[in-house]
């Protein structure tokens, strides 16, 4: 064990499937001798070498086409998105052809690429760096798309992530890359994906949450501990397919449930949520499920993230309004 | 100061000097009369009757398949008449274990790299067999998204060229397509990873009703290949011998590690754009189409090889006997394949269904156990 950073798990893993699997092949802008932008890939290229870690040209939809042909001649994938804000210029490479090869060709060909890039807001990035995405995503059949909160579930996903002979995109929050550290194997383990955990058990209420969200919701159930509230918080780590059984087990034990999330309300997957909740587990409910999310307007201009962006006070207002219903 | 400049900087001179080397290469002009016999690949006699059959056989799969999609018995077609030489005589350039990333209408090559006809019939109908590969057949199903293809294809020709293999991966586009972001890409991306890609742009002239003088003020397509860097050459698309030559040298240099090339081969399609309502008399005179139809390849070809002694009116009946055969033979097995069922859309998803199409899934057999 050691402790690490999110952003030390992911090399972590990165390192532990370049050194597995000889087919898994990381490539992006500023991957290679540079480390990343964010030093995700830092010391892999010296390691493994330039066939194996390499540069691109400065095009988002060309890394998305290259990671297609390459995998349709054995390769692995792990191609990067430098900020998930570009996801638009490759669009089509993940949504239109990605997501749909095994499908297409009735299961001839299938593509075992795994998408890694950052996102979020907090730490005051320019334009289109921060906007949260995964709902568009979440729409795409024939994706999973994951998003780890913790350095320990970012490395056993990430492991898993590479090993799935399907598409995943792998969300990383800007905030979380060296804001938590705890204690990661250093072997490989996996984490399943489309599996939910619950970071805090609790019997009154059930908070929903992912990505930066989850350690707001983990706040705001501490500050409602101090009021007699026993909260439970479900991060559920994988956005899609979500984890049904985790989430309505935890409605029905506790009758009451939020879904929080970073992204617009008319954003993100929080909807997803509450409508498999009304469908499954209606009568189970003392309280209507309500949704914390951003404003629907333009992800913020760096000045107003503060008052823009989901925090643990927002969560607790409406925790209120639901165990108060 | 302004002379001054001028007389060391002339970007419009520049640009002059470029269009102008981009000359048509043309081996077999339209009377089928070998106009540069240093460049002549002296096919044997076998391998020339084996083209023209190809180019005969296609043109009856295309006059049969509008014909079939007609009585309703195709579904999606962008007929090919007139692109014979273009799409076979590149596609003869290849070998067996090279990849083929074709665009929506370019059902022909992959049909003559090994795709079973009735498969490509199923294809046209939509259904999912018709994509499914038979085993070690390097071929994608037709490209609905222009452009998408290129830059896959540099992607599979970077893998080839990790993989050690002595292949390439080829793709076609059409004019319009050359106006994509993705078909720049591509052909950069090849060219910067010096990846053994064949680019083909079949310039058709027409992107549907648009012409192809409306997607770009350069004079050649070709010349595209400039802004990656890449070896680029003007054919004469209606011209089995030069595409054929063209593409043969690109695939040299590709795998001598030499990296892509691009091929504007410059041909016409006869039919219209698709079968799906398409009325090419509204944007194209019959002036330019007569004008076309005198450069035929079919006809070209058919009377060089005449000349040689090598084809004949008996030979090309025999052709077209063969080939309305097979296609009917072709039509009934498409039309004996099971009908889709939601399950099998929902089991070739993933390797693993997830739990909400796990779950979907026994709603549908339930349903089909009705």
């Amino acid at each position: 064990m050691a402790q690490m950073t999110m952003i030390q798990a992911i090399t972590d893993a990165l390192r532990c499937e370049l050194k597995d699997d000889e087919n898994v092949l990381i490539f992006g802008e500023d991957v290679g001798v540079n480390g990343g932008v964010f030093r995700a890939t830092e010391g892999l290229q010296k390691e493994f070498g330039v066939e194996r870690v390499f540069d691109t040209p400065l095009a988002e939809s060309g890394i998305g086409g290259l990671a297609i042909g390459l995998s349709l001649t054995g390769y692995r994938p792990v191609p990067e998105i430098q900020f998930f804000g570009f996801v638009f210029e490759v669009m089509d490479s993940i949504s239109g052809q990605l997501a749909r090869y095994r499908y297409r060709t009735g299961n001839t060909f299938n593509m075992p690429v795994t998408i890694r890039s950052p996102f979020g807001g907090g730490v005051h990035t320019p334009e289109m760096h921060s906007d949260s995405l995964e709902g568009l995503m979440a729409q795409q059949p024939g994706l999973k798309v994951v998003i780890p909160s913790t350095p320990y579930d970012a490395k056993g996903l990430l492991i898993s992530s590479i090993r799935d002979n399907d598409p995943v995109i792998f969300l990383e929050h800007l905030k979380l890359y060296r804001s938590v550290r705890e204690e990661v194997p250093e072997e490989s383990y996996t984490i399943p994906l489309g599996k939910a955990d619950v970071k805090r058990e609790g019997t009154d209420l059930s908070i929903f949450a992912y990505g930066l969200m989850v350690h707001e919701s983990l706040k705001a159930a501490e500050e409602l501990e101090k009021e007699g509230y026993s909260v439970e918080v479900v991060d559920l780590r994988t956005v899609q397919p979500l984890d049904i059984e985790t989430i309505i087990a935890s409605v029905e034990k506790t009758n009451r449930a939020i879904v929080v999330q970073e992204a617009q309300k008319q954003a993100g997957i929080a909807a997803n949520v509450v409508a498999e909740i009304t469908e499954r587990a209606i009568l189970s409910l003392e309280a209507p499920v309500l949704r914390v999310a951003a404003p629907d307007t333009i992800y913020p201009f760096p000045q107003a993230e503060n008052i823009w962006l989901p925090n643990y006070k927002d969560i607790l207002e409406t925790a209120k309004k639901v165990l108060t219903f | 100061m302004g002379e001054n400049i001028a007389k060391n900087f002339d970007p419009k001179q520049t640009l002059n000097e470029i269009e102008d080397k981009f000359q048509m290469f043309q081996i077999l002009n339209e009377d089928g009369v070998i106009v540069n016999e240093e460049a002549n690949p002296n096919l044997s006699d076998e391998e020339l009757v084996e083209l023209m059959t190809r180019m005969v056989y296609t043109r009856i799969l295309d006059q049969r398949s509008i014909s079939l999609n007609r009585q309703g018995r195709l579904g999606f077609y962008a007929p090919t008449a007139g692109q014979e030489a273009s799409q076979l005589a590149s596609h003869y350039a290849l070998e067996k274990e090279d990849w083929i990333l074709p665009g929506y209408r370019d059902v022909p090559q992959i049909v003559w790299h090994g795709l079973p006809l009735w498969k490509a019939f199923l294809f046209s109908r939509g259904h999912f067999v018709g994509n499914q590969m038979p085993e070690g057949l390097n071929v994608l199903p037709p490209q609905i998204i222009i452009g998408a293809q290129y830059v896959q294809a540099a992607g599979v020709a970077l893998g080839l060229k990790k993989r050690g293999a002595k292949n390439v991966a080829i793709t076609y586009t059409g004019d319009g397509g050359s106006s994509q972001g993705d078909f720049y890409e591509g052909i950069n991306f090849a060219g910067a990873f010096k990846a053994p890609a064949i680019f083909i742009v079949q310039n058709n002239q027409f992107a549907i009703s648009t012409p192809r003088e409306v997607q770009t003020s350069a004079k050649t397509i070709a010349q595209k290949g400039i802004a990656a860097g890449i070896a680029s050459v003007l054919v004469d698309g209606m011209d089995p011998l030069a595409v054929y030559v063209a593409t043969k040298d690109a695939r040299d240099r590709a795998i001598n590690g030499e990296g892509p090339s691009l091929i504007e081969t410059m041909c016409y399609r006869y039919g219209p754009h698709t079968m799906s309502g398409d009325d090419p008399t509204r944007y194209r005179t019959s002036d330019i189409d007569n004008e076309w139809a005198a450069k035929d390849p079919i006809v070209r070809f058919r009377k060089y090889l005449e000349g040689k002694g090598l084809w004949s009116e008996q030979k090309e009946t025999e052709v077209i006997e063969l080939a309305k055969e097979e296609i009917k033979a072709a039509i009934k097995q498409a039309d004996e394949t099971p009908k889709q069922k939601v399950t099998d859309l929902i089991s070739n998803m993933y390797e693993e269904l997830p739990r909400n199409l796990e779950e979907q899934f026994k709603i549908y057999v339930e349903k089909e156990s009705r």
